[in-house]
This record gives C-alpha cells, sequence and structure tokens, in this order.
C-alpha cells in the first residue's frame, strides 16, 4: 500500500473514532429511546469501518471479511430491538396491523 | 496509529462501563451494553484475535443483548433506587480494589517479552503454526487446534447449561 493510501486510512480512522464519541454522546444522552437504538445501530456501523480501516492500516484488507459479518449482526441485533420495542415481546409472529403503541419513549 | 486507536477505544469503553453504572434506565443500559460488546469486538481485532471478536460481537452484542431485553419484557424497565450510599460498601469496594491492584504488582508488565507466558510454549506455537496447522493467524491455530480440547470442554460446558436451563423451564408440549 502507498503511503497515501496508509495516510487516507490513518485519516478516516480517526474520523470514524470521533464519530464514535459523538454517537457515545446520543447513546448516553438520548433522550427517547429510539435516539439509543439509533446510537448502537449507528456504532456497529463503525465499528464496521473502524475495522476496515485498521485492516488497511496494517496492510491485511482481508479483515473485509470480518467486517461484513459484523454488518450481518449488527443489523439482525437492530431488528430484534425494534421487533422487542414493537411488539413488547420477541416471540410475536408480528402482523400487517399496527398494534397499539407500546412505546412512550422514556 | 494503533497506540491512538487503542487508547481512544479504551476511553471510550470506560465511559460506557461508568454510564452503564450510573443510568437508571435499564433499556439504556442494555443499549449501552451492546455498544460496550462492539468495542471489546473492535479492540480484540486490533489485537489480531479475529474468532474471539467473532464470539464477542456474535454473543456480547447479539445474543445477550436480545436475552436482556426478553428479561426486560418480563420485568420493568426502571431500577429502583438505591437505599443510599454506604460507607461500609465504600470501604470494602475500595479494599478489594487496593488488594486486587496489589495484587497484580507482581505480575509481569503487560507485553513483557520476558514473561513466563511468552517464552513457555508460544514460540514454539508462533513457529510452528504455519507448517503443523496450516493457518496464518497464530490465534485462531492455538484456539481451534493446539488449544482444541480446551476449547470442546467449553463447547461441553455450554451444552451442558443449555441443557440444564431447557429442563429447568421445561418445554412445551403441543399436541
Amino acid at each position: 500500500m502507498t503511503a497515501f493510501g496508509t495516510g487516507i486510512a490513518g485519516v478516516g480512522a480517526l474520523a470514524v473514532l470521533a464519530a464514535m464519541g459523538l454517537a457515545m454522546f446520543r447513546a448516553l444522552r438520548g433522550p427517547t429511546v429510539y435516539d439509543r437504538i439509533l446510537a448502537v445501530n449507528h456504532f456497529g456501523t463503525l465499528t464496521v469501518l473502524l475495522i476496515a480501516a485498521a485492516g488497511f492500516l496494517s496492510g491485511r484488507p482481508e479483515f473485509l471479511d470480518i467486517a461484513l459479518v459484523y454488518c450481518l449482526i449488527s443489523f439482525i441485533g437492530t431488528v430484534a430491538v425494534l421487533k422487542f420495542f414493537e411488539y413488547g415481546d420477541l416471540g410475536h409472529a408480528g402482523s400487517d396491523e399496527r398494534p397499539p403503541a407500546a412505546g412512550t419513549g422514556s | 496509529m494503533e497506540y491512538v486507536i487503542n487508547t481512544v477505544l479504551l476511553a471510550l469503553l470506560a465511559v460506557t462501563a461508568g454510564a452503564i453504572v450510573h443510568l437508571r434506565n435499564l433499556f439504556a443500559a442494555v443499549m449501552l451494553v451492546g455498544i460496550y460488546s462492539l468495542l471489546t469486538a473492535a479492540l480484540f481485532v486490533i489485537l489480531d484475535a479475529v474468532d474471539v471478536a467473532f464470539t464477542e460481537a456474535a454473543v456480547g452484542a447479539g445474543i445477550s443483548t436480545i436475552l436482556m431485553l426478553a428479561a426486560l419484557a418480563l420485568t420493568g424497565r426502571e431500577q429502583t433506587a438505591a437505599t443510599g450510599p454506604s460507607a461500609v460498601g465504600l470501604a470494602v469496594v475500595l479494599a478489594t480494589g487496593a488488594a486486587l491492584v496489589w495484587g497484580t504488582l507482581d505480575m509481569p508488565h503487560f507485553g513483557d517479552p520476558n514473561a513466563p507466558a511468552h517464552v513457555h510454549v508460544a514460540p514454539r506455537y508462533l513457529e510452528g503454526t504455519l507448517t503443523e496447522i496450516g493457518i496464518p493467524n497464530a490465534v485462531t491455530s492455538v484456539l481451534a487446534s493446539y488449544r482444541g480440547y480446551d476449547t470442546l470442554g467449553e463447547v461441553f460446558v455450554i451444552f451442558t447449561a443449555g441443557i440444564g436451563a431447557l429442563a429447568l423451564l421445561g418445554g412445551r408440549r403441543e399436541s
């Protein structure tokens, strides 16, 4: 990898770390649960990006595979959290009709 | 560069852990536990332990979050306030913490190449992993091959725990 490419990956990693700090702030302050859910989802995405940038920094871009699997885990986790929040339990089969709103946003 | 990444990740870990202890809203605490697990997984990847990072992300960020959410669905979302600060509790915690820190003073420094763990079998693992196992990642070959029986034992333990939990809860029989 060229020095320029390494520099770009380094700047990208720093930017991802800064974004992690911002997402952390949102997860801590809330105020609604949806802010927190979004912060965790965002954090998952940032982890994927950090792994990718770190892989290019250390000269082993094969870490990209791991980053892809992290994408899947993060997606499934967010779907589970949202399903829990919409229906109140995870075993619900789901329906086309909107159930009575469970969340009041604490 | 790796130094900077490690420092920022560890600082974020400390902030998350403090917030988890401090927060009264349990749903927010569960979300923060998920973030904590993702941060740990990122640290593991930077340490080259990709299998451990996979396990941490799948179990810590995935399954544990869902299990805790399911527990929250059965209980309440707010933690009842503790009965106020207790001087005895603080003293016990401080004494235990001091004893633990004092206990680590005898241990070799972090990353010390002359530590017993690094001079016993580790050099042989590092040299032999490509010719003996054929896996380029040393952590993977130690986990899955050199210490395969150890990992198999862990699987037995988890399997037994799962069977025990199923037997306690009792599966529903629907005809």
